[in-house]
């Protein structure tokens, strides 16, 4: 643990507080307005028509029949598409993928839009889809992971994952006095934010005007103005509030692209929202994986390697392979490490980063296999991990910028009640006679930030303003960010109004990758300290300030006051500095991102340690989670509600991915089976009970000038294997395929 | 083809001219009536978000065929607080932190409502569980959820009492 502070860390009265939610009144009265709630004058409603097979060409659609239906005012079509001024198949942004948007009559995976309809109301342009009725020439489709071929990856960045290698592999495969080699398999898992993706389209002239959830709104103008020829600055996005987002709302999409195109053509605002089945094509989702894990351990039952192979499901024209193997590199201190990706092509939409991409995926097969190891061992699979406990990064050796994870173990474990806990599987039956099984995994997740930019204006009341493109879709934003700016002011939080979610303030960056709160919240942190710089300038020149003359003293701002630090006996109140030097209001600027010098030095990691308890009827199998404690430390918590729902959401994603979330292929079409919310099954409420969360205090002097990690990705991270690992502890049966299903348990 | 139809919003009587017959509650009310504070997240009945009352029960308005309802009265959550002063269980939502992103949310409220008048959970929380598992929440704020109905439905309970004594 460093013992330094290299930037200075505020501690106020705002940030640290369990705060609830600012935008609460808004989201239980129904006024906080989601994308598709907008209807401005003079609508249209667009509907897309999804392909329903997986690989061939579109044959014929029945377009007469659309056009004839009593309300349709336009079926768009490859034959009539009006031309894009953007290659579909180029990547504009950071964070790219190619879409679909009617280039010509093929059809790459089931769920492609293959025409738009629209209608004066939704009921004509519902119908007018249907009569469209195609016809193709259906080619075989690959949906499974063995369809194809598996070929490597080609490492290039966004979504094609470099390996890794530390140490000498085959020296740690030799070394190892025990071993094991085993292989697991995650399903395909779409996102399915109860928000559907949406957009409202109004073109005025060469200016667009979308209302359209996004998790990166200057980029999206961005996007968005490339396939329109138009510049970044003509395309304002109002997004308030997403419905949700789990990485599949960072970029444009196809179909959005088309209701947008379809603005243009038509001169008219149009409306498009995806149906709960559209959500599983064209908006990304996690890919399939399957993933073998070589570990060996010494006598001691140190680790000797590491050595984890993914292969990943992406589609026929893209690159989304899931970085799975990775997840492994980072967390446990062994002699050598390997990780290589393999990626097969298959007739699917494209997948993408869907919360914790990779870490979820590889934490799962890892967290088993370390469960695995222990066994072989014949140790506590909590001790097993102590022992493997990696004081510096493995592999590179670069200290960490902080880890309390020993703290996660211990305070997790105690909470839990882990040393109860029998070596041996079977052992434990409640009284109903269910097998009662106990297991535990680590989490581990990196803490990008990204760039953002803010704003504050302090006005001459003493109130302020604050401002950022910042998002929020769930995990708080309007409040944590507010807090964060409070506190950067000197003031208290209903002092202070605040502005997000609109692509005309300061870039308030990217909401993913729980990068968030310290990347904007950075931003806003830097915006509100040049105020109070500025506001001591003024203070420090004025003869008439209490503060005259102090200006080689530093200030402290608190409660719209600047103080001389040290000496409470002189104070001025930003009201008064600014009523004296005749300003009506002070703007400062700040903007926020990683010191490089930092990211070259330090490994920077959030961590926890997730247990859980299952139990599993002894003859059907049926198999219930009934108890989960997840410790997590994550730098500073900026407010602990918020965190502990969003880590709380993690680990129930967790349960989920453990064994509830697959999308089913049918082999014959190619198209999904289970494509609505009767079979894609998710967690209900009935399903959660029992779910405690710890935060850990943990000081990061080094991971940004706030000491946030983020909590957003981690609580999914280790809770899949804890809960694979309970359910072997449970019944003695290793299933290794997820989610796990009550057929693999009866027939293990 | 017109098909007239008289329903009570919110408890403000509205005569709505129909001229489509496929025209399901949900979207009335969205896209025609200006309330689209009741979320569409399935548009088949699986998820709730689109829960409204209708006399009295809780019910999914994307299944509800708006011509069906003459006469009915309907509550939506735009129609719930009491001007400024927020119903028991939106104060019990914001306060035990029952959202995230806030989607579903007027759908789980409604929900509630309805659960709390249909009498049958008491603060129990596994019936709650029970009870609410009819709307999805893919943020998965249902710890907060069960705790602000058991909280709402005890000071419900004990306002009823206040005013019977």
């Amino acid at each position: 643990m460093p013992d330094t502070l290299a930037h200075p860390v505020r501690f106020g009265s705002n940030a640290g507080q369990p705060v609830t939610r600012r935008d609460g009144i808004a989201k239980v009265t129904g006024t906080a307005t989601f994308t598709a709630d907008n209807s401005p004058e003079n609508l249209l409603h667009a509907v897309y028509v999804p392909a329903t097979i997986a690989r061939g060409r579109v044959t014929h659609l029945d377009v007469a029949a659309a056009e004839a239906h009593p309300g349709v005012t336009m079926v768009m079509t490859p034959g009539n598409r009006p031309a894009l001024q953007g290659d579909p198949s180029a990547k504009p942004t950071m964070f790219s993928f190619r879409i679909e948007v009617l280039q010509d009559d093929s059809v790459r995976y089931a769920g492609q839009p293959i025409a738009l309809v629209l209608g004066e109301t939704l009921e004509a342009a519902t119908e007018g889809a249907r009569l469209l009725n195609p016809r193709y020439a259906a080619e075989p489709a690959r949906t499974r992971i063995d369809d194809d071929e598996a070929a490597p990856v080609e490492p290039g960045g966004f979504g094609r994952p470099a390996g890794v290698e530390h140490g000498d592999v085959a020296a740690g495969h030799a070394a190892a006095t025990k071993a094991i080699d085993v292989t697991y398999e995650t399903s395909a898992q779409y996102h399915n934010a109860m928000e559907t993706h949406a957009v409202v389209a109004q073109w005025e002239g060469d200016k667009l005007s979308l209302d359209v959830p996004s998790q990166a709104l200057l980029m999206s103008c961005a996007g968005y103005a490339y396939f329109f020829g138009i510049p970044a600055e003509n395309v304002t996005i109002r997004a308030p509030y997403l419905g949700g987002g789990f990485g599949s709302k960072a970029i444009p999409t196809g179909p959005q692209v088309l209701a947008i195109l379809a603005a243009k053509e038509t001169g008219r605002p149009v409306k498009l929202m995806l149906t709960r089945q559209q959500m599983f094509g064209p908006v990304g989702h996690r890919g399939a994986t399957r993933q073998r894990l070589r570990l060996g351990i010494d006598d001691g039952a140190a680790l000797t390697v590491i050595d984890h192979e993914g292969l990943a499901a992406t589609s026929s024209f893209d690159d989304f392979v899931e970085p799975a193997a990775n997840a492994s590199q980072g967390l446990y201190a062994a002699g050598a490490l390997r990780s290589a990706h393999r990626a097969v092509r298959l007739d699917v939409g494209t997948p993408g980063p869907m919360r914790a991409p990779g870490e979820a995926s590889g934490s799962a097969a890892l967290e088993c296999a370390m469960d695995e190891m222990a066994e072989a061992a014949g140790i506590d699979p909590l001790e097993f991990r102590l022992r493997n406990y990696a004081e510096t990064e493995p592999g590179t050796g670069k200290p960490y910028s902080s880890k309390a994870l020993r703290e996660c173990y211990m305070q997790g474990a105690e909470r839990f009640g882990w040393s109860g806990r029998p070596l041996l599987p079977r052992q434990m039956k409640d009284e109903n006679g269910l097998l009662t099984g106990w297991g535990m995994g680590t989490a581990l997740f990196p803490c990008p930030m990204f760039a953002a930019d803010a704003r504050a204006t302090l006005r001459s009341d003493g109130s302020a303003l604050v401002e950022t493109s910042a998002i929020d879709m769930g995990q708080g934003a309007w409040t944590a960010l507010a807090q964060i700016a409070a506190d950067s002011l000197g003031l208290p939080l209903d002092m202070v109004e605040f502005r997000a979610g609109h692509s005309s303030l300061p870039d308030g960056g990217v909401a993913g990758g729980s990068g968030h709160t310290a990347t904007a919240g950075g931003a806003l942190h830097a915006a509100g300290g040049d105020v109070i710089r500025q506001l001591g300038e003024i203070a420090a020149a004025d003869p008439e300030s209490p503060l005259h003359g102090a200006g080689n003293a530093a200030f402290s701002a608190r409660d719209g006051r600047l103080y001389v630090d040290g000496d409470d006996s002189r104070s001025d109140s930003f009201a008064d500095i600014l009523a004296r030097a005749g300003s009506a209001e002070l703007v400062g600027n700040g903007s926020a991102s990683r010191a490089p010098e930092d990211a070259e030095k330090f490994s920077m990691h959030s961590h926890g340690a997730v247990f859980a308890e299952v139990k599993v009827d002894p003859d059907l199998c049926q198999v219930r989670v009934t108890r989960m404690v997840g410790a997590f430390a994550a730098g500073r918590i900026i407010n602990p509600k918020l965190a502990e729902s969003q880590l709380l959401g993690g680990m129930i994603w967790g349960i989920s991915f453990a064994l509830h979330e697959e999308a089913k292929h049918d082999p014959r079409t190619g198209r999904i089976v289970n494509a609505d919310f009767a079979g894609y099954h998710v967690p209900v409420n009935a399903d959660v009970t029992g779910l405690e969360v710890l935060t850990v205090h943990e000081d990061d002097p080094y991971v940004n000038a706030l000491g946030i990690k983020g909590v957003g990705e981690i609580g999914i991270v280790g809770s899949v294997g804890a809960i694979a690992n309970a359910i072997w502890h449970a019944t003695g049966h290793r299933i290794r395929r997820f989610p796990i299903r009550i057929e693999d348990l009866l027939t293990a | 083809m017109s098909l007239s139809i008289r329903l009570t919003i919110n408890g403000a009587p509205r005569d709505i001219a129909l001229e489509d017959a496929r025209v399901t509650l949900l979207d009335l009310l969205r896209e025609r009536l200006a309330l689209p504070g009741t979320k569409k997240g399935c548009d088949r009945g699986q998820c709730g978000a689109c829960t409204v009352i209708v006399n009295g029960k809780r019910v999914n308005s994307c299944l509800t065929l708006a011509a069906t309802l003459d006469g009915a009265q309907v509550t939506t959550i735009e129609g719930l607080a009491t001007g400024d002063r927020l119903h028991p269980v939106q104060e019990a939502f914001i306060e035990q932190d029952g959202f995230q992103c806030g989607y579903c949310t007027p759908g789980q409220i409604m929900s509630a409502v309805g659960l709390i008048a249909e009498g049958r959970a008491g603060d129990d929380p596994e019936r709650i569980r029970e009870g609410m598992s009819g709307n999805i929440c893919r943020c998965a704020a249902y710890h907060g959820i069960t705790l602000a109905v058991q909280e709402a439905t005890r000071r419900m309970a004990e306002a009823e009492k206040g005013d019977a004594a």
